[in-house]
């Protein structure tokens, strides 16, 4: 029997207010495979990451998430998924250490994790100080060991290598890159970027699905064409 | 969901530490208001019913700031999001706000009674008297830090904030300036009352209990989308 997908949507639609951010919705993502959503902004493609955060609850259809069906199954997920969003939710008056000790330990996971990650991104030397006096880089950095802190095998990424140089990009590769083994759903404005690594490949406009192929099947032009 | 809490709180009391706003701006509030009945009042000292009256009211209106602070660093850092993604229990973040609100309102207490006795209380009340005030308050702000934090929950979802604190904060906590107000009048009359009747405290308490249960019951759909 093959292994049931690890998301599905059917027919998933949210608002807000009487706008639709997303309307029927419907995709279905294997394990262990990248589905990346294009689209201009206000398509959409943050509300669907929230969506399958937990964050925000379906309008209507069909929303199924490692196994568990959304908003009933929240509960058992979270702990599963990791999310990358625009905003970083850290404190900026804490540490870079003590933000991954709060997370850590929400999380239920041990302390020799969190220097393992801040090693890994290079802000070992800067663990003890606040994240408000860390560069935009370096806060995305921290953000990424946030995210996967607890070896989620889900990973909801908007946009992830924003405010990164080539060398950030290069230390949190092995974290939210393929190399992750996680599946994922990554948010970008990179035709040519995304769809080197998409399995799968989305095109949202005004909240509805203009294009979803095999990233094989098609072009960067044809995604360039969702901005036009 | 122990862990969660401590780990909650903990952040919560490493904030205010690391920059702190909601006591200092809380204590800075209370004198300022002492200092303004003390003129407004045309009188050197107070004391019994308008001693009473007095001190809570300046605690309660002093407590709107913290309360209006109580949230906003998550709100405005993404932490009841972050909160949110985490497989806990959303009733820890509801025991360690009022926790930290009750410890803040305590710390609060601390500048703002001896504040009190030195510019408007008229006769030192007994050590006895003091005693049974300091139960009285404690009531009083586990009943303000339960409110508050539910107050403080349905108000940061919204960007009339600092203007739904005290829109709703004030009516739901008026009985417990009543029953605290109605408690600590005698301990605040000259030489303060020998005992304290039990009839007011027993009615803070069971407010603080209802309002506990109310809070546990709310609180999730208060918090989720």
């Amino acid at each position: 029997m093959a292994a049931p997908p690890a998301i599905e949507l059917r027919g998933l639609t949210r608002r807000y207010g009487e706008r639709a951010a997303l309307e029927d919705v419907t995709l279905a993502l294997p394990a262990g495979a990248t589905l990346v959503v294009f689209g201009p902004n206000g398509a959409g493609k943050s509300t669907l990451l929230r969506v399958l955060a937990t964050l925000l609850r379906p309008h209507a259809g069909l929303a199924r998430v490692l196994g568990g069906e959304l908003p009933r199954d929240g509960w058992s997920i979270r702990g599963r998924l990791g999310l990358l969003g625009h905003s970083p939710l850290l404190y900026g008056d804490l540490s870079a250490r003590e933000n991954l000790r709060f997370h850590a330990r929400l999380h239920g996971v041990g302390e020799e994790r969190i220097e393992e990650l801040l090693t890994q991104v290079r802000l070992d030397a800067r663990a003890a100080d606040k994240v408000h006096t860390f560069s935009r880089g370096m806060v995305q950095r921290l953000a990424v060991c946030r995210a996967v802190l607890h070896g989620p095998e889900l990973l909801l990424l908007d946009e992830p290598r924003a405010n990164l140089d080539p060398s950030g990009a290069k230390l949190v590769e092995p974290l939210i890159g393929a190399a992750s083994g996680a599946t994922r759903v990554i948010t970008s404005h990179d035709p040519a970027g995304g769809l080197a690594e998409a399995d799968l490949a989305l095109g949202l406009r005004f909240g509805r699905v203009e294009l979803l192929s095999p990233a094989a099947a098609i072009d960067a032009e044809r995604i360039g064409a969702l901005y036009r | 969901m122990i862990d969660a809490v401590v780990a909650l709180l903990r952040k919560e009391l490493l904030l205010e530490l690391r920059a702190p706003q909601a006591v200092p701006a809380m204590a800075l509030f209370s004198i300022t208001t002492l200092v303004v009945f003390h003129f407004a009042l045309q009188r050197a000292t107070v004391a019994g019913d308008l001693a009473a009256g007095v001190l809570m009211v300046t605690l309660l209106f002093a407590s709107m700031l913290g309360i209006g602070r109580l949230f906003a660093a998550d709100h405005e850092e993404g932490g009841l999001e972050a909160f949110l993604l985490a497989p806990v229990d959303r009733s820890a973040l509801l025991f360690a706000k009022t926790t930290a609100l009750f410890a803040f309102l305590v710390l609060l207490e601390l500048i703002a009674v001896p504040a009190f006795a030195v510019l408007l209380l008229g006769p030192s009340p007994s050590a006895g008297a003091l005693a049974r005030l300091v139960v009285v308050l404690l009531l009083a702000d586990a009943g303000i830090a339960i409110v508050g934090t539910l107050v403080g929950a349905i108000a940061v979802q919204t960007r009339a904030r600092d203007l739904l604190v005290p829109l709703l904060g004030l009516p739901l906590l008026i009985p417990v300036v009543i029953c605290a107000a109605k408690a600590s009048a005698p301990l605040l009359a000259g030489g303060g009352a020998a005992t304290l009747a039990a009839r007011w405290p027993l009615v803070l308490g069971l407010y603080d209990l209802v309002f506990a249960l109310l809070a546990y019951a709310l609180f999730d759909y208060l918090v989720e989308d």
